[in-house]
Protein backbone atom coordinates (compact mmCIF):
# COMPACT_ATOMS: atom_id res chain seq x y z
CA UNK A 1 0.00 0.00 0.00
CA UNK A 2 2.68 2.41 1.05
CA UNK A 3 4.86 1.59 -2.13
CA UNK A 4 1.21 2.61 -4.06
CA UNK A 5 0.86 6.00 -2.44
CA UNK A 6 4.57 6.92 -3.23
CA UNK A 7 4.36 5.89 -6.85
CA UNK A 8 0.97 8.33 -6.83
CA UNK A 9 3.12 10.69 -5.04
CA UNK A 10 5.71 10.35 -7.67
CA UNK A 11 3.68 11.10 -10.47
CA UNK A 12 2.07 14.11 -8.32
CA UNK A 13 5.77 15.51 -8.13
CA UNK A 14 6.21 15.21 -11.95
CA UNK A 15 3.46 17.11 -13.17
CA UNK A 16 4.24 20.68 -14.33
CA UNK A 17 0.53 21.52 -12.65
CA UNK A 18 1.39 20.53 -9.00
CA UNK A 19 3.33 23.11 -8.88
CA UNK A 20 0.85 26.30 -10.29
CA UNK A 21 -0.74 25.90 -7.00
CA UNK A 22 2.57 27.17 -4.84
CA UNK A 23 3.12 29.58 -7.10
CA UNK A 24 -0.21 31.46 -7.13
CA UNK A 25 -0.45 30.94 -3.48
CA UNK A 26 3.36 32.38 -3.38
CA UNK A 27 2.05 35.27 -5.85
CA UNK A 28 -0.66 35.92 -3.94
CA UNK A 29 0.87 36.20 -0.36
CA UNK A 30 3.80 38.70 -1.56
CA UNK A 31 1.17 40.79 -3.46
CA UNK A 32 -0.88 40.83 0.03
CA UNK A 33 1.92 41.80 2.34
CA UNK A 34 3.66 43.72 -0.05
CA UNK A 35 0.43 46.06 -0.25
CA UNK A 36 -0.13 46.21 3.58
CA UNK A 37 3.67 46.71 4.03
CA UNK A 38 3.53 49.74 2.00
CA UNK A 39 0.04 50.62 2.63
CA UNK A 40 -1.47 49.32 5.52
CA UNK A 41 -1.86 52.13 7.74
CA UNK A 42 -5.03 53.23 5.38
CA UNK A 43 -6.18 50.11 5.78
CA UNK A 44 -6.07 50.19 9.20
CA UNK A 45 -7.75 53.54 9.24
CA UNK A 46 -10.61 52.61 7.48
CA UNK A 47 -11.33 49.34 9.71
CA UNK A 48 -10.91 51.48 12.72
CA UNK A 49 -13.35 54.43 11.53
CA UNK A 50 -16.16 51.78 12.41
CA UNK A 51 -14.59 52.55 15.89
CA UNK A 52 -15.82 56.07 16.15
CA UNK A 53 -15.79 56.14 20.17
CA UNK A 54 -12.98 53.94 20.59
CA UNK A 55 -8.97 54.88 19.98
CA UNK A 56 -6.68 51.75 19.72
CA UNK A 57 -3.05 52.21 20.52
CA UNK A 58 -1.08 49.20 19.06
CA UNK A 59 0.54 47.35 16.60
CA UNK A 60 -3.08 45.98 15.06
CA UNK A 61 -1.46 45.06 11.60
CA UNK A 62 0.91 42.75 13.46
CA UNK A 63 1.68 39.37 11.40
CA UNK A 64 -1.07 37.41 13.12
CA UNK A 65 -3.81 40.07 11.43
CA UNK A 66 -1.89 39.05 8.27
CA UNK A 67 -2.19 36.22 8.46
CA UNK A 68 -5.99 36.30 9.69
CA UNK A 69 -6.47 38.44 6.23
CA UNK A 70 -4.57 36.00 4.44
CA UNK A 71 -6.68 33.08 5.23
CA UNK A 72 -10.19 34.91 4.87
CA UNK A 73 -8.83 35.47 0.98
CA UNK A 74 -7.30 32.31 0.16
CA UNK A 75 -9.36 29.55 2.08
CA UNK A 76 -12.24 30.30 -0.40
CA UNK A 77 -10.57 30.27 -3.19
CA UNK A 78 -7.47 26.79 -2.35
CA UNK A 79 -10.25 24.45 -3.46
CA UNK A 80 -9.85 25.43 -6.96
CA UNK A 81 -6.58 24.69 -6.80
CA UNK A 82 -6.65 21.64 -5.09
CA UNK A 83 -9.27 20.50 -7.70
CA UNK A 84 -6.37 20.72 -10.70
CA UNK A 85 -4.75 18.10 -9.07
CA UNK A 86 -7.29 15.71 -6.98
CA UNK A 87 -10.03 15.84 -10.36
CA UNK A 88 -7.25 14.66 -12.45
CA UNK A 89 -6.18 11.39 -10.22
CA UNK A 90 -8.01 8.88 -12.40
CA UNK A 91 -9.00 11.03 -15.16
CA UNK A 92 -5.74 11.72 -15.74
CA UNK A 93 -4.58 8.09 -16.10
CA UNK A 94 -7.54 7.47 -18.19
CA UNK A 95 -6.75 10.11 -20.77
CA UNK A 96 -3.28 9.21 -20.94
CA UNK A 97 -4.52 5.34 -21.39
CA UNK A 98 -2.48 4.47 -18.51
CA UNK A 99 -5.47 3.19 -16.69
CA UNK A 100 -5.61 -0.13 -17.89
CA UNK A 101 -2.23 -0.70 -17.54
CA UNK A 102 -2.35 0.66 -13.73
CA UNK A 103 -4.87 -2.32 -12.88
CA UNK A 104 -2.81 -4.94 -14.43
CA UNK A 105 -0.50 -4.79 -11.14
CA UNK A 106 -1.75 -7.05 -8.32
CA UNK A 107 -3.66 -5.06 -6.33
CA UNK A 108 -7.32 -4.43 -6.02
CA UNK A 109 -8.98 -1.89 -7.19
CA UNK A 110 -10.04 -0.05 -3.94
CA UNK A 111 -6.36 0.19 -2.71
CA UNK A 112 -5.54 1.59 -5.60
CA UNK A 113 -8.51 4.44 -5.24
CA UNK A 114 -7.33 4.95 -1.47
CA UNK A 115 -3.75 5.20 -2.57
CA UNK A 116 -4.49 7.91 -4.88
CA UNK A 117 -6.88 9.40 -2.59
CA UNK A 118 -4.09 9.56 -0.10
CA UNK A 119 -1.67 10.60 -2.27
CA UNK A 120 -4.14 13.44 -3.26
CA UNK A 121 -4.58 14.90 0.73
CA UNK A 122 -0.80 14.66 1.12
CA UNK A 123 -0.81 16.99 -2.18
CA UNK A 124 -3.60 19.39 -0.07
CA UNK A 125 -1.61 19.12 2.73
CA UNK A 126 1.82 20.00 1.70
CA UNK A 127 0.06 23.04 0.15
CA UNK A 128 -1.46 23.66 3.88
CA UNK A 129 1.61 23.66 5.08
CA UNK A 130 3.58 26.19 2.24
CA UNK A 131 0.07 28.15 2.85
CA UNK A 132 0.98 28.43 6.53
CA UNK A 133 4.84 29.01 6.39
CA UNK A 134 3.84 32.27 3.51
CA UNK A 135 0.88 32.99 5.64
CA UNK A 136 1.98 32.88 9.34
CA UNK A 137 5.26 32.61 9.92
CA UNK A 138 6.67 35.21 7.24
CA UNK A 139 4.05 37.45 7.95
CA UNK A 140 5.34 37.27 11.25
CA UNK A 141 8.85 37.77 10.57
CA UNK A 142 7.70 40.91 8.34
CA UNK A 143 5.17 42.32 10.55
CA UNK A 144 5.84 41.01 14.19
CA UNK A 145 3.68 39.55 16.57
CA UNK A 146 1.04 41.31 18.66
CA UNK A 147 -2.59 41.33 19.83
CA UNK A 148 -4.96 39.77 17.09
CA UNK A 149 -7.59 42.69 16.85
CA UNK A 150 -10.48 41.48 14.99
CA UNK A 151 -13.26 42.65 13.10
CA UNK A 152 -16.26 40.86 12.66
CA UNK A 153 -19.45 42.07 11.46
CA UNK A 154 -20.99 43.01 14.48
CA UNK A 155 -18.62 42.93 17.16
CA UNK A 156 -14.62 43.10 17.38
CA UNK A 157 -12.37 40.01 19.55
CA UNK A 158 -9.22 41.27 21.02
CA UNK A 159 -7.01 38.05 21.37
CA UNK A 160 -4.02 38.11 23.65
CA UNK A 161 -0.54 37.59 21.67
CA UNK A 162 0.14 34.42 24.22
CA UNK A 163 -2.73 32.96 23.38
CA UNK A 164 -3.20 33.24 19.26
CA UNK A 165 -0.76 30.66 17.93
CA UNK A 166 -2.60 27.71 18.92
CA UNK A 167 -5.75 29.29 17.75
CA UNK A 168 -3.92 29.40 14.51
CA UNK A 169 -2.37 25.45 15.33
CA UNK A 170 -6.25 24.54 15.26
CA UNK A 171 -7.34 26.58 12.43
CA UNK A 172 -4.63 25.29 9.83
CA UNK A 173 -5.67 21.52 10.94
CA UNK A 174 -9.34 22.39 10.49
CA UNK A 175 -9.01 23.52 6.97
CA UNK A 176 -6.68 20.49 6.42
CA UNK A 177 -10.03 18.36 6.83
CA UNK A 178 -11.72 20.90 5.03
CA UNK A 179 -9.85 20.94 2.02
CA UNK A 180 -9.44 16.90 2.09
CA UNK A 181 -12.92 16.78 1.37
CA UNK A 182 -12.89 19.48 -1.46
CA UNK A 183 -10.00 16.59 -2.44
CA UNK A 184 -12.30 14.22 -2.13
CA UNK A 185 -15.32 15.52 -3.96
CA UNK A 186 -12.69 16.44 -7.04
CA UNK A 187 -11.21 12.42 -6.80
CA UNK A 188 -15.06 11.33 -7.03
CA UNK A 189 -15.44 13.40 -10.00
CA UNK A 190 -12.83 11.69 -11.76
CA UNK A 191 -13.63 8.60 -11.69
CA UNK A 192 -16.75 9.28 -13.89
CA UNK A 193 -14.42 10.65 -16.76
CA UNK A 194 -12.29 9.65 -19.08
CA UNK A 195 -10.39 13.42 -19.31
CA UNK A 196 -9.33 15.99 -16.74
CA UNK A 197 -10.92 19.22 -17.66
CA UNK A 198 -14.73 17.48 -17.07
CA UNK A 199 -13.97 16.57 -13.67
CA UNK A 200 -12.07 19.93 -12.85
CA UNK A 201 -14.82 22.00 -14.16
CA UNK A 202 -17.10 20.05 -12.74
CA UNK A 203 -16.04 19.81 -9.02
CA UNK A 204 -15.28 23.61 -9.06
CA UNK A 205 -18.96 24.52 -10.29
CA UNK A 206 -20.37 21.98 -7.37
CA UNK A 207 -17.93 24.29 -4.77
CA UNK A 208 -19.67 27.76 -6.41
CA UNK A 209 -22.81 26.34 -6.81
CA UNK A 210 -23.15 24.92 -3.17
CA UNK A 211 -21.06 27.92 -2.10
CA UNK A 212 -23.86 30.53 -3.58
CA UNK A 213 -26.20 27.98 -1.74
CA UNK A 214 -24.85 28.01 1.56
CA UNK A 215 -24.87 32.27 1.64
CA UNK A 216 -28.83 32.78 0.80
CA UNK A 217 -30.90 33.77 3.13
CA UNK A 218 -33.93 32.12 1.84
CA UNK A 219 -35.83 29.65 4.14
CA UNK A 220 -35.75 27.43 1.78
CA UNK A 221 -32.30 26.98 1.67
CA UNK A 222 -31.91 27.60 4.91
CA UNK A 223 -32.98 23.68 5.65
CA UNK A 224 -30.29 22.11 3.71
CA UNK A 225 -27.59 24.61 4.62
CA UNK A 226 -26.16 22.72 7.82
CA UNK A 227 -25.94 19.80 5.55
CA UNK A 228 -23.83 21.20 3.11
CA UNK A 229 -20.35 20.92 3.52
CA UNK A 230 -19.37 24.09 2.35
CA UNK A 231 -21.63 25.47 4.98
CA UNK A 232 -19.02 24.17 7.03
CA UNK A 233 -15.63 25.16 5.46
CA UNK A 234 -15.79 28.60 7.25
CA UNK A 235 -15.48 27.00 10.70
CA UNK A 236 -12.00 27.35 11.10
CA UNK A 237 -13.47 30.99 12.13
CA UNK A 238 -14.79 29.87 15.47
CA UNK A 239 -11.04 29.16 16.56
CA UNK A 240 -10.87 33.46 16.57
CA UNK A 241 -13.92 33.85 18.83
CA UNK A 242 -13.97 33.79 22.68
CA UNK A 243 -16.05 33.78 25.23
CA UNK A 244 -17.08 36.22 28.00
CA UNK A 245 -17.75 36.00 31.38
CA UNK A 246 -20.94 37.84 32.96
CA UNK A 247 -18.28 41.36 33.16
CA UNK A 248 -17.90 40.90 29.57
CA UNK A 249 -14.20 40.29 29.74
CA UNK A 250 -13.02 37.91 27.22
CA UNK A 251 -11.99 34.54 28.72
CA UNK A 252 -8.25 34.03 27.85
CA UNK A 253 -7.77 29.87 25.80
CA UNK A 254 -11.44 30.07 25.31
CA UNK A 255 -13.57 29.25 22.08
CA UNK A 256 -16.97 31.00 21.57
CA UNK A 257 -18.37 28.00 20.09
CA UNK A 258 -16.45 24.68 20.33
CA UNK A 259 -19.62 23.01 19.73
CA UNK A 260 -19.76 24.09 15.82
CA UNK A 261 -15.77 23.51 15.07
CA UNK A 262 -16.94 19.70 16.37
CA UNK A 263 -20.28 19.91 14.69
CA UNK A 264 -18.50 20.92 11.20
CA UNK A 265 -15.95 18.27 11.66
CA UNK A 266 -18.09 15.34 11.97
CA UNK A 267 -20.26 17.13 8.67
CA UNK A 268 -16.61 17.26 6.59
CA UNK A 269 -15.49 13.86 7.96
CA UNK A 270 -18.84 12.48 6.75
CA UNK A 271 -18.70 14.07 3.49
CA UNK A 272 -14.94 12.08 2.62
CA UNK A 273 -16.13 9.15 3.68
CA UNK A 274 -19.04 9.36 2.01
CA UNK A 275 -17.06 11.05 -1.48
CA UNK A 276 -14.17 8.07 -1.21
CA UNK A 277 -16.47 5.30 -0.62
CA UNK A 278 -18.45 6.51 -3.32
CA UNK A 279 -15.19 6.81 -5.67
CA UNK A 280 -14.15 3.14 -4.44
CA UNK A 281 -17.60 1.65 -5.36
CA UNK A 282 -18.12 3.58 -8.62
CA UNK A 283 -14.53 2.44 -10.12
CA UNK A 284 -15.05 -0.64 -8.75
CA UNK A 285 -17.97 -1.29 -11.11
CA UNK A 286 -15.80 1.19 -13.98
CA UNK A 287 -15.72 -0.39 -17.60
CA UNK A 288 -12.20 -0.27 -18.26
CA UNK A 289 -12.29 -2.28 -20.94
CA UNK A 290 -13.89 -0.13 -23.25
CA UNK B 1 -37.11 100.65 43.34
CA UNK B 2 -33.96 101.06 45.33
CA UNK B 3 -34.80 98.32 47.44
CA UNK B 4 -34.83 95.94 44.86
CA UNK B 5 -31.90 97.33 42.90
CA UNK B 6 -29.78 96.94 46.28
CA UNK B 7 -31.48 93.47 46.55
CA UNK B 8 -29.88 92.48 42.87
CA UNK B 9 -26.91 93.77 43.51
CA UNK B 10 -26.23 91.60 46.52
CA UNK B 11 -27.62 88.99 44.85
CA UNK B 12 -25.20 88.80 42.32
CA UNK B 13 -22.68 89.77 44.50
CA UNK B 14 -22.85 86.24 46.71
CA UNK B 15 -23.46 84.83 43.32
CA UNK B 16 -19.69 86.07 42.41
CA UNK B 17 -18.42 85.61 45.87
CA UNK B 18 -19.72 82.00 45.79
CA UNK B 19 -18.27 80.92 42.40
CA UNK B 20 -14.58 82.43 43.67
CA UNK B 21 -15.32 80.23 46.38
CA UNK B 22 -15.32 77.32 44.17
CA UNK B 23 -12.57 78.22 41.85
CA UNK B 24 -10.78 78.43 45.42
CA UNK B 25 -12.08 74.84 46.28
CA UNK B 26 -10.29 73.75 42.54
CA UNK B 27 -7.41 75.49 42.97
CA UNK B 28 -6.72 73.85 46.60
CA UNK B 29 -7.55 70.46 44.87
CA UNK B 30 -4.86 71.68 42.13
CA UNK B 31 -2.12 72.45 44.37
CA UNK B 32 -3.18 69.04 46.03
CA UNK B 33 -2.12 67.31 42.67
CA UNK B 34 0.46 69.63 42.13
CA UNK B 35 2.83 67.94 44.57
CA UNK B 36 3.05 65.24 41.95
CA UNK B 37 5.37 66.27 38.96
CA UNK B 38 5.27 63.15 37.99
CA UNK B 39 4.51 59.65 37.88
CA UNK B 40 4.31 55.80 36.76
CA UNK B 41 2.27 53.09 38.05
CA UNK B 42 1.46 49.71 37.37
CA UNK B 43 -2.39 48.60 36.24
CA UNK B 44 -4.86 46.07 35.61
CA UNK B 45 -7.88 47.28 32.91
CA UNK B 46 -10.68 45.96 32.21
CA UNK B 47 -12.49 46.73 29.11
CA UNK B 48 -16.15 46.53 28.92
CA UNK B 49 -17.52 47.42 25.95
CA UNK B 50 -20.25 45.50 24.50
CA UNK B 51 -19.24 45.12 21.07
CA UNK B 52 -15.63 44.41 21.82
CA UNK B 53 -14.53 41.27 23.59
CA UNK B 54 -11.46 41.78 25.45
CA UNK B 55 -9.47 40.23 28.00
CA UNK B 56 -8.20 41.82 31.14
CA UNK B 57 -4.60 43.46 30.97
CA UNK B 58 -2.09 44.67 32.35
CA UNK B 59 -1.17 48.28 31.41
CA UNK B 60 1.40 50.62 32.25
CA UNK B 61 0.69 54.75 33.29
CA UNK B 62 2.72 57.79 32.86
CA UNK B 63 2.35 61.20 33.87
CA UNK B 64 4.22 64.35 33.90
CA UNK B 65 2.93 67.71 34.73
CA UNK B 66 1.17 69.80 33.18
CA UNK B 67 -1.04 67.24 31.28
CA UNK B 68 1.01 64.32 29.59
CA UNK B 69 -0.45 61.32 30.28
CA UNK B 70 0.40 57.83 28.41
CA UNK B 71 -1.47 54.53 28.77
CA UNK B 72 0.33 51.88 27.10
CA UNK B 73 -0.59 47.73 27.66
CA UNK B 74 2.45 45.54 28.51
CA UNK B 75 3.12 44.48 25.15
CA UNK B 76 -0.25 44.59 23.48
CA UNK B 77 -2.95 46.64 22.11
CA UNK B 78 -5.03 48.60 24.31
CA UNK B 79 -8.64 50.44 23.83
CA UNK B 80 -9.30 53.80 25.62
CA UNK B 81 -12.94 56.10 24.81
CA UNK B 82 -11.40 58.32 21.82
CA UNK B 83 -11.48 61.96 22.20
CA UNK B 84 -7.85 63.07 23.72
CA UNK B 85 -9.30 62.91 27.09
CA UNK B 86 -7.10 61.03 29.41
CA UNK B 87 -7.53 58.96 32.23
CA UNK B 88 -6.34 61.12 34.70
CA UNK B 89 -7.63 64.53 36.64
CA UNK B 90 -4.78 66.46 37.08
CA UNK B 91 -4.81 66.84 33.08
CA UNK B 92 -8.28 68.29 33.71
CA UNK B 93 -7.79 71.14 35.57
CA UNK B 94 -4.10 71.26 34.27
CA UNK B 95 -4.96 74.87 33.20
CA UNK B 96 -5.54 77.49 34.74
CA UNK B 97 -8.34 79.41 32.53
CA UNK B 98 -11.75 77.77 33.62
CA UNK B 99 -14.56 79.45 35.67
CA UNK B 100 -15.50 77.10 38.94
CA UNK B 101 -19.30 77.86 39.84
CA UNK B 102 -21.26 76.32 42.59
CA UNK B 103 -23.95 73.38 42.04
CA UNK B 104 -24.43 72.24 45.65
CA UNK B 105 -23.91 69.12 47.85
CA UNK B 106 -24.07 65.67 47.31
CA UNK B 107 -23.57 62.43 48.23
CA UNK B 108 -21.88 60.25 46.29
CA UNK B 109 -21.10 56.81 47.24
CA UNK B 110 -21.53 57.27 51.40
CA UNK B 111 -19.24 60.48 51.00
CA UNK B 112 -20.50 64.27 51.12
CA UNK B 113 -19.34 66.32 47.99
CA UNK B 114 -19.32 69.60 46.68
CA UNK B 115 -20.57 69.77 43.09
CA UNK B 116 -18.72 72.28 40.78
CA UNK B 117 -19.32 73.11 37.45
CA UNK B 118 -16.19 73.83 35.73
CA UNK B 119 -16.39 75.50 32.34
CA UNK B 120 -12.97 76.88 30.24
CA UNK B 121 -12.71 80.33 29.23
CA UNK B 122 -10.38 78.75 26.13
CA UNK B 123 -12.76 78.50 23.08
CA UNK B 124 -10.82 75.95 21.42
CA UNK B 125 -11.06 73.64 24.72
CA UNK B 126 -12.45 70.44 23.74
CA UNK B 127 -14.19 70.25 26.95
CA UNK B 128 -17.59 71.65 27.08
CA UNK B 129 -18.18 71.44 30.82
CA UNK B 130 -17.11 69.38 33.74
CA UNK B 131 -18.99 68.98 36.80
CA UNK B 132 -16.85 67.63 39.33
CA UNK B 133 -17.68 66.11 43.06
CA UNK B 134 -15.34 67.34 45.38
CA UNK B 135 -14.92 65.33 48.44
CA UNK B 136 -13.81 68.74 50.46
CA UNK B 137 -12.73 67.48 53.80
CA UNK B 138 -9.77 65.39 51.75
CA UNK B 139 -9.64 67.47 48.78
CA UNK B 140 -9.96 64.77 46.32
CA UNK B 141 -12.10 64.39 42.95
CA UNK B 142 -14.58 61.34 43.32
CA UNK B 143 -16.06 61.59 40.09
CA UNK B 144 -16.15 64.20 37.54
CA UNK B 145 -18.95 64.32 34.52
CA UNK B 146 -17.20 65.78 31.18
CA UNK B 147 -18.82 66.89 28.10
CA UNK B 148 -16.58 67.51 25.20
CA UNK B 149 -17.54 68.92 21.56
CA UNK B 150 -17.45 65.71 20.04
CA UNK B 151 -17.34 62.90 21.90
CA UNK B 152 -20.19 62.85 24.01
CA UNK B 153 -20.20 62.86 27.33
CA UNK B 154 -17.92 61.15 30.05
CA UNK B 155 -18.32 60.25 33.45
CA UNK B 156 -14.92 58.81 35.68
CA UNK B 157 -15.47 57.62 38.85
CA UNK B 158 -12.10 57.60 40.87
CA UNK B 159 -11.62 55.65 44.26
CA UNK B 160 -8.71 56.43 46.61
CA UNK B 161 -6.71 54.38 49.01
CA UNK B 162 -3.06 54.68 50.47
CA UNK B 163 -2.53 57.67 47.25
CA UNK B 164 -5.13 59.43 48.54
CA UNK B 165 -2.89 62.04 50.78
CA UNK B 166 -1.16 62.81 47.02
CA UNK B 167 -4.49 62.45 44.90
CA UNK B 168 -3.71 59.58 43.24
CA UNK B 169 -6.85 57.13 42.81
CA UNK B 170 -6.28 52.86 43.56
CA UNK B 171 -8.80 52.55 40.93
CA UNK B 172 -10.85 54.94 37.67
CA UNK B 173 -13.83 53.70 36.12
CA UNK B 174 -14.47 55.93 32.86
CA UNK B 175 -17.93 55.64 31.39
CA UNK B 176 -18.91 56.72 27.93
CA UNK B 177 -21.41 56.56 25.51
CA UNK B 178 -20.38 54.34 22.21
CA UNK B 179 -21.76 54.74 19.04
CA UNK B 180 -23.31 52.02 16.51
CA UNK B 181 -20.27 49.46 15.57
CA UNK B 182 -20.84 47.55 12.18
CA UNK B 183 -18.82 46.35 9.19
CA UNK B 184 -20.48 45.31 6.08
CA UNK B 185 -20.17 41.24 5.70
CA UNK B 186 -18.44 41.40 2.38
CA UNK B 187 -15.07 42.93 4.33
CA UNK B 188 -15.08 40.40 7.10
CA UNK B 189 -16.70 37.65 4.90
CA UNK B 190 -18.74 36.70 8.29
CA UNK B 191 -21.64 35.73 6.12
CA UNK B 192 -23.17 32.96 8.74
CA UNK B 193 -22.81 35.39 11.01
CA UNK B 194 -25.84 33.90 13.28
CA UNK B 195 -26.67 36.70 16.05
CA UNK B 196 -30.19 37.52 16.48
CA UNK B 197 -31.38 41.19 15.00
CA UNK B 198 -32.47 41.33 18.67
CA UNK B 199 -28.97 40.86 19.58
CA UNK B 200 -27.65 43.54 17.61
CA UNK B 201 -30.03 46.16 18.52
CA UNK B 202 -28.45 45.42 21.99
CA UNK B 203 -25.27 46.64 20.62
CA UNK B 204 -26.52 50.44 19.70
CA UNK B 205 -26.31 52.93 22.27
CA UNK B 206 -24.56 50.96 25.30
CA UNK B 207 -22.24 52.83 27.64
CA UNK B 208 -18.96 51.54 27.31
CA UNK B 209 -16.81 51.19 30.72
CA UNK B 210 -12.84 50.85 31.47
CA UNK B 211 -12.14 50.11 34.69
CA UNK B 212 -8.35 50.72 35.49
CA UNK B 213 -6.89 49.10 38.84
CA UNK B 214 -3.81 51.15 40.13
CA UNK B 215 -0.46 49.81 42.07
CA UNK B 216 3.14 50.24 42.50
CA UNK B 217 3.18 54.13 41.90
CA UNK B 218 6.29 55.41 41.54
CA UNK B 219 5.91 59.31 42.45
CA UNK B 220 8.34 62.23 41.11
CA UNK B 221 11.43 60.02 40.43
CA UNK B 222 11.74 61.75 36.47
CA UNK B 223 9.98 60.39 33.55
CA UNK B 224 12.00 61.06 30.18
CA UNK B 225 9.73 63.24 28.05
CA UNK B 226 10.21 60.95 24.82
CA UNK B 227 7.61 58.61 26.26
CA UNK B 228 5.55 60.71 25.47
CA UNK B 229 5.86 60.68 21.90
CA UNK B 230 4.24 58.56 19.91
Amino acid sequence: MWQLIQIELFKISKRPRTYISFVAITALIAAVQIGLKVDGASYVDFMMSTTSSIEVNGNVLNGYLICYIILQMLLVNIPLLITLIAADMISGEANMGTLRLLLTKPYARWEIVLAKFVAATFYTLALLVWLAILALFVSMWVFGTDDLFLFKSSYIVLIEKNDVFWRYCGAFAFAAVAMTTVAALGFLTSVFSDNSIGPIVTTMSIIVFLTILSTMNIPLYATIQPYLFVTHMNSWKEFFDQQVNENNEAIVGSIQNPGRIINSLWILGLHIVGFVGAAMYFFHKKDINS
Amino acid sequence: MMIRFIAIVCLLGIGELHAQDMTALVKKVKAKLDVVNDYTAEGVMKTDIVFIKAPISKIKVFYKKPNSFKLVKDGGISLLPKGGISVNMSTIIAADDYVALAAGDAVFEGTKVKLVKVIPTDENSNIVLTTLYIDEENLLIRKAVSTTKENGTYDMQLYFGKYAQLGLPDKVIFSFNTKDYKLPKGITLEFQDTKQQSDLDKLKNKKGKVEISYKNYVVNKGIDAAIFKN
